[in-house]
């Protein structure tokens, strides 16, 4: 069934009860991704692309959250299904990478240890089988003479070496589906490199990937598909190529505009977003995006759904400007910025 | 965009004033704690030999991957750190050995804003208190005098007369960085030392920041040395950049130039690493820049490799790399490398 997604959440909200009221943080999201393909979800602080991840996995356990929704994986609603079975979906099929490496594995256990006992949860084998594979898979993320550092602890790993360790752990057991939230943000760019190459070549084995970060260049060079948050929704969607070589919500063009690059012409000035990130909470009724927006008009005090604008039914975008003539409005914006410059 | 929005690339237009500041094989080794049963005094060398010169005006980037000095140097350069070794020449004067009174009298010339607003602001006071504390402590004149300088200086950065009463949990980081700048301001500094100052910031956020940076050189005519990771927004605002490995300047040279054409094989890799955005705008001129993924990772500061700093990891590393340390020179072309085997003239 080449045709049913992996995974296919469906209008997904999540809202936390806090002292000031129901604060709404994603709101009505829809994705899916298909076997084998890597989404990439890119927004900015707030937005909502962790929060919704932690859902689908049902890692928001605090009473205070609501989540509601379909989270459909392989055609079963994860969200309705009971803990023990869920327990058995997580980390086997699908697994979860975080930003931060160190909180993720525990200091007072040797990073083989870890490894094994994740095999051992998900499998029948035995200790020493488990710990084979350990060494196997640290080898296989590129951790030089696995055998040995099997028995170090993670304060003995530098923080590129921990990131492989963690990753070694998330495809222990093969998942299908690998959600890594912002895995390269905490490392320098030559280590960054490493580890999204060794993220592209567990993709050609198989795993589909969610990959969560703020940096379009991450996403440009990864990416199959792309998912553009914004105030808890989605802004803009489709394929990579056509989402950065034709972005139609000027939300995306904001992202991709403003970010100082290593070519291309060099700007006295950077076209900037007027305002700051919406803040939870104060989520407007129409489009999240039509406060910071150039081209704001009456219509954005309703709420734009996502769709496709013109022939490309995979590139769908929020937003209630006329989609025909959406290249000729990003240049306008262009425009009125260099006028603010000057 | 116009062309006028473009920065010249004209070496005319690059700044050509004094040397401001001037940095001579400065080092700052930290001595560890002797291990057990190891007697010999194990020393950290988180800058070792740095010499660069900073000229009226101009925007001097240090860029490096963590851990390579960058931040160590950059509060050398204006003494928040005491010096092993080297000089700091601040305006004609030799700052690295003045006394704490003595340095009082320069220190508002030379100022720092650091990476991460929300610690480096106290909490407990309001935002119009934190701007003022500078002018107080170098007496800048009656309290309704520091009061309208601080009001000023609020205008200048972009907030409002109805943020002086606020404190900082108040602001977000954006803003926050904004305060510590306009505090950086506040006794109208020659040099600022900005360490990281929009890492911590949302992309947009970033951009506003980097304007803010822009508009401020341009009005006060300011002198900066600007510490970043981000090649891209180190390559923004710098008319000269340094890179650094372990401690030392591999290589220092013009924006356009390093980026064109790194020299050093470090910067190379370093430029090849960074995930540029596909837009479709790059494939069509730019050639495709090929990518080399550096194995392994950065050696131990404690543990530094003999010779060239870099030649563990040097696709192109020989012999002579082991036995004998490069030294920065500057060739033909005007750009400084320390490399025995650099990639251009």
């Amino acid at each position: 069934m080449p045709d049913q997604p992996l995974l296919d959440v469906r209008d997904l909200r999540v809202s936390f009860r806090t002292r000031q009221g129901s604060v709404t943080v994603v709101d009505g999201l829809s994705l899916s991704v298909a076997p084998g393909d890597i989404l990439g979800v890119v927004g900015e602080s707030g937005s909502g692309k962790s929060v919704s991840m932690l859902a689908v996995l049902r890692l928001l356990t605090n009473p205070n959250v609501t989540v509601s929704g379909q989270v459909l994986f392989r055609g079963r609603d994860l969200l309705s299904l009971p803990d023990k079975e869920m327990r058995a979906i997580r980390g086997r099929e699908i697994a979860m990478v975080f930003q931060d490496p160190m909180t993720a594995l525990t200091p007072v256990y040797t990073v083989g240890w870890q490894i094994a006992e994740q095999i051992r949860a998900h499998e029948p084998v035995s200790r020493k089988e488990a710990n084979a594979r350990a060494v196997r898979l640290l080898s296989d993320v590129g951790i030089p003479d696995a055998a040995s550092r099997v028995n170090a602890y993670p304060h003995e790993f530098s923080g590129g070496m921990r990131q492989r360790a963690v990753i070694a752990m998330a495809l222990s057991c093969d998942p299908s589906l690998l959600i890594a939230d912002e895995p390269t943000t905490a490392l320098d760019v030559t280590v960054q490199a490493q580890i999204l190459d060794l993220m592209r070549e567990l993709n050609t084995r198989g795993s589909a990937v969610v990959l969560i970060t703020h940096d379009m260049g991450v996403i440009s060079q990864i990416a199959d598909r792309v998912l553009v948050m914004y105030g808890g929704r989605a802004a803009e969607e489709g394929p990579r190529r056509a989402v950065f070589h034709g972005p139609r919500h000027p939300y995306t063009w904001g992202l991709l505009d403003s970010v100082p690059r290593v070519g291309g012409p060099r700007l006295r000035r950077l076209p900037t977003i007027a305002g700051m990130p919406v803040a939870p909470g104060s989520l407007p009724e129409g489009c999240a995006f039509a406060p910071r927006c150039r081209l704001r008009h009456a219509r954005c005090e309703e709420l734009p759904v996502l769709s496709a604008g013109n022939a490309d039914a995979a590139h769908r975008d929020a937003c209630w400007l006329p989609p025909d003539q959406r290249a000729a409005l990003r240049l306008t914006t262009r425009t009125a910025d260099s006028e603010v410059a000057s | 965009m116009t062309a006028q929005d473009i920065a010249a690339t004209d070496p005319a237009a690059l700044p050509v004033g004094d040397v401001l500041l001037r940095a001579t094989d400065v080092t700052k080794h930290y001595p560890l704690r002797a291990d057990g049963l190891a007697r010999r005094h194990r020393v950290l060398r988180a800058v070792d030999g740095v010499s660069l010169e900073v000229r009226t005006g101009e925007t001097l980037g240090i860029v490096g991957e963590s851990g390579c000095g960058k931040s160590t140097l950059g509060r050398c350069l204006v003494r928040l750190t005491e010096l092993t070794g080297g000089r700091v020449e601040f305006d004609g004067r030799d700052i690295s050995t003045l006394s704490t009174r003595r340095l009082r009298p320069i220190r508002p010339g030379m100022q720092l804003v650091f990476q991460d607003p929300q610690a480096s602001l106290n909490p407990r006071r309001r935002a119009g208190d934190i701007v003022a504390e500078p002018l107080l402590v170098h007496r800048y004149g009656d309290a309704a005098a520091v009061r309208r300088r601080v009001a000023e200086l609020f205008d200048v950065v972009g907030l409002s007369a109805a943020h002086l009463d606020r404190y900082p949990h108040e602001f977000s980081g954006g803003q926050r960085q904004r305060i510590g700048i306009a505090r950086a301001l506040a006794t109208d500094p020659k040099l600022v030392v900005a360490d990281e100052p929009v890492s911590a910031l949302d992309v947009s956020i970033q951009a506003q920041v980097l304007n803010l940076f822009a508009d401020l050189q341009e009005e006060f005519g300011l002198t900066y040395v600007f510490i970043a990771h981000d090649l891209g927004v180190v390559r923004h605002v710098s008319d000269r950049i340094a890179v650094m490995y372990l401690g030392e300047i591999v290589e220092l040279a013009g924006t356009e130039a390093l980026y064109g054409s790194p020299a050093h094989p470090y910067t190379q890799a370093l430029l090849s690493a960074v995930p540029d955005i596909d837009d479709g705008t790059l494939t069509a001129d730019a050639p495709v820049r090929k990518r080399i993924v550096l194995t392994g990772e950065v050696p131990n500061p404690v543990d530094k490799p003999t010779g060239c700093p870099f030649r563990t990891r040097c696709p192109y590393a020989r012999e002579q790399c082991a036995l004998e340390r490069p030294r920065l020179t500057r060739t033909a072309s005007g750009r400084e490398v320390a490399c025995h085997y650099p990639l251009v003239g």
